[in-house]
């Protein structure tokens, strides 16, 4: 039985993103409580689906139905949480439609995302495009002209399925298939917002699309869905930021994410999840990397109280190259189950894991790893490098590295270590005035180096407050 | 400023993992002065400059330091340092991921309890290392990682420089280093020798005095000074070694066995 993580609590942690604005909220729509067939075919007459997508969705469900709770592979002990499916709203919609001026967006939406710093960083022309979504539906998009002009698209996916469905038919569902595992299936039945990210070939998109995610009402569930397909020689880096207002009941946020990354093209998708500690966090994300092509997840979890995800990139094509930097970072009632997935399926692939997590108090964090490599693979090479960091004596780490490899004529390395926080390197920092708390804060700082730094230089900035913001109290 | 006392021990009786190591040690340090502390291996001369540093590990169990006329006893080692105590380590712990350059400058801003302006920082950082002969991508390098054992002793004596203590405990500094290392490393530590500055200087070998010459030498041996003189001392230490010192301080030793702690 974990604790539930009351408001008091959150607060004494110092999560500053655990407001919501209740007071203020209207949703023009919303589906009852719990999951049935009827809830599925509600939320797509509700978008005014076509027949092929409401059947996509139909047919989800039923493996959902089937599916038992993921075992395996998948880590976290899911069934040891009383996660209940029926206790979750799966649609809430506060406004109708995605609006391209935050002056159309209601006044209480945008006083949250302003709060979180999202419009103000637009302005500043720090990011090239934005998507925010508020609970089930993207209420903001917008991209920069000259990129519209070159053919870019990044809108959210309803808007896609409306707009584009040749291409959207061509692709959704066809990395991570509805029957992948019970979550992806949950998502493909229920899915709504999430973004949709078409770059043509030989278009270098200078500067981050970024998508904001906030859950805002209790007891919601989110499920976005995103798509990314960059077309030969093309570059795109996509970042996402996630935060929910902390209740003392569950939220579940199970997305689906998508990724084509076509011959010599250069895909970086970054996320920092903030979540709140009563956040839920499933998350099927995979890459399918074509000749040449460049894959890379940058994944930061801090939030949550569970997160089951493994960043996956399918190497398709030789010398496609796949690259995997996790952090976790758990606080006590924490549980990161995060970790990494490659996939060698030609010859001359090549791909780098590495996994820093650090845990305190009664945190957990787990690094779950796969690498396969089929047979024919010839000269794959794989690195994976996880450090685990203990902060005291009751925080906890695991590894789990799962290796098949099916072709002799491979290169491997691997390489794990748990450390802790060790007398001699506080007393050192300590000798030269920086307090306990100070000292714990540059080690930790010091040990998430080599992940922060591949981080866009605002987004390591507010990655390290973040993390000093968790290593408050984290010592004395 | 020069004669002020800076560090006054009386009867230090220290403990590590509840052997007593220190056995009523006494000393006094103003301002100005160098004392050299020698002793052969295992005399205490380590756990001396890490229970002044206040390191959790060494248990002080009698006796009184005074800093600047404050007990420091209850003080923890952050507390220490912004009061103006520095320890040059013998064996300094590395911290990956962090650089120098970052380091230094928060030590600098946690020493002097307010933030220190860029420019300011920059001038001291670039002066001191020049005075190392250290070159600028020394800076961005992580604090100790890789460092060879001549890198490590001048890391130690740049952070002195940067951080400007009152009472600089330098444990075995010269250790380690080649003779052309330990020239630039006494060079250095003269160089930022002030009318303010206390030196302690822990060494077990007398040719570090050849370079930073103190006008106070003591003889630790079995957790107490055994003897205190000039810097003949040590030359006389060089000639005939820590043999008749030791024996004719024996019965002294044997009669007070148990009279402290």
């Amino acid at each position: 039985m974990v604790a539930k993580i009351t408001p008091e609590i959150a607060a004494q942690d110092g999560y500053k993103f655990g407001f919501n604005d209740n007071d203020n909220a209207t949703y023009t729509y919303r589906t009852e409580k719990g999951l049935s067939e009827a809830v599925v075919r509600e939320i797509s007459a509700a978008k005014k689906e076509d027949e092929w997508m409401r059947n996509f969705r139909l047919r989800s469900y039923q493996h959902f139905l089937q599916k038992p709770m993921p075992t395996g592979f998948w880590g976290g002990s899911i069934q040891n949480y009383d996660l209940d499916f029926n206790d979750i709203y799966y649609y809430a919609r506060a406004s109708d439609r995605p609006e391209q001026d935050w002056a159309d967006v209601p006044e209480y939406i945008k006083d949250t995302f302003d709060k979180l710093g999202i419009p103000e960083a637009e302005k500043k022309s720090l990011i090239a495009g934005v998507g925010a979504q508020y609970d089930s539906e993207v209420v903001y998009h917008s991209i920069r002209e000259d990129l519209e002009k070159l053919g870019v698209i990044f809108t959210d996916m309803d808007s896609a399925v409306r707009d584009y469905p040749d291409m959207v038919k061509q692709y959704f569902g066809t990395i991570i298939p509805p029957a992948d595992n019970k979550f992806a299936a949950l998502n493909s039945a229920v899915w709504s917002g999430g973004s949709f990210v078409y770059v043509p070939a030989g278009v270098k998109v200078d500067i981050p699309l970024q998508a904001y995610f906030r859950i805002n009402k209790e007891n919601m569930g989110q499920f976005e869905r995103t798509l990314i397909i960059a077309e030969e020689g093309s570059y795109v880096h996509y970042v996402e930021g996630c935060t929910a207002p902390t209740y003392s009941t569950d939220a579940l946020h199970s997305a689906v994410v998508e990724i084509i990354v076509k011959k010599n093209a250069r895909v970086r998708y970054t996320t920092i999840q903030n979540w709140s500690t009563n956040v839920y966090n499933l998350v099927t994300k995979r890459a399918a990397a074509y000749e040449g092509a460049v894959m890379e997840w940058v994944d930061g979890n801090l939030g949550s109280k569970l997160t089951m995800k493994y960043p996956s990139v399918y190497l398709m094509e030789p010398h496609a190259h796949g690259e995997i930097l996790s952090l976790a970072m758990a606080s006590s009632g924490q549980h990161q189950d995060a970790g990494a997935k490659i996939v060698h399926a030609a010859p001359d692939t090549t791909s780098t894991i590495i996994s820093k997590s650090v845990a305190k108090g009664s945190g957990r964090t787990s690094y779950r790893g796969a690498l396969k490599v089929y047979p024919g693979a010839v000269r794959s090479k794989a690195t994976v490098r996880c450090d685990a960091l203990l902060l005291d004596p009751e925080s906890r780490s695991d590894t789990y590295p799962l290796m098949d490899i099916e072709e002799e004529q491979v290169n491997i390395g691997h390489e794990a270590s748990v450390s802790k926080v060790g007398e001699d390197q506080l007393f050192y920092l300590q000798s030269r005035g920086l307090s306990e708390v100070d000292a714990t804060k540059m080690i930790v700082n010091g040990f998430v180096e080599p992940i922060v730094k591949e981080l866009p230089m605002e987004y390591a900035v507010e990655l390290n407050r973040l993390i000093e913001l968790q290593m408050e109290g984290a010592v004395g | 400023m020069a004669d002020e006392t800076l560090l006054k021990i009386t009867g230090l009786t220290v403990a590590v993992d509840g052997k007593q190591i220190l056995n009523g040690v006494d000393l006094t340090v103003n301002r100005g002065e160098i004392h050299a502390i020698m002793g052969p291996n295992g005399s205490g001369k380590s756990t001396l400059a890490n229970a002044l540093m206040g390191h959790p590990r060494y248990t002080v169990t009698g006796g009184q330091v005074l800093f600047k006329g404050e007990d420091i006893a209850g003080l923890s080692p952050d507390k220490r340092a912004q009061r103006g105590i520095f320890l040059a380590l013998q064996y300094p712990t590395s911290i990956p991921g962090v650089t120098m350059v970052n380091f230094l400058r928060q030590a600098m801003k946690a020493v002097r309890g307010e933030d220190v302006p860029v420019r300011e920082f920059r001038e001291k950082l670039l002066a001191t290392m020049k005075l190392l002969k250290v070159d600028e991508q020394f800076a961005r390098r992580y604090v100790n990682e890789g460092f060879s054992g001549g890198e490590k002793k001048r890391a130690e004596v740049l952070q002195m420089g940067i951080l400007d203590p009152d009472l600089a405990i330098m444990d075995e500094t010269d250790s380690g280093l080649d003779i052309d290392a330990l020239r630039t490393v006494a060079e250095g530590v003269n160089a930022l020798t002030t009318p303010k500055l206390g030196i302690v200087l822990i060494t077990h070998y007398q040719r570090l005095l050849n370079y930073i010459a103190p006008q106070f030498v003591h003889i630790l041996y079995q957790g107490r000074i055994i003897e205190s003189g000039g810097p003949e001392l040590a030359l006389q230490l060089e000639d005939q070694g820590y043999d008749p010192i030791i024996a004719k301080y024996a019965p002294v030793l044997a009669g007070a066995t148990g009279e402290k702690a």
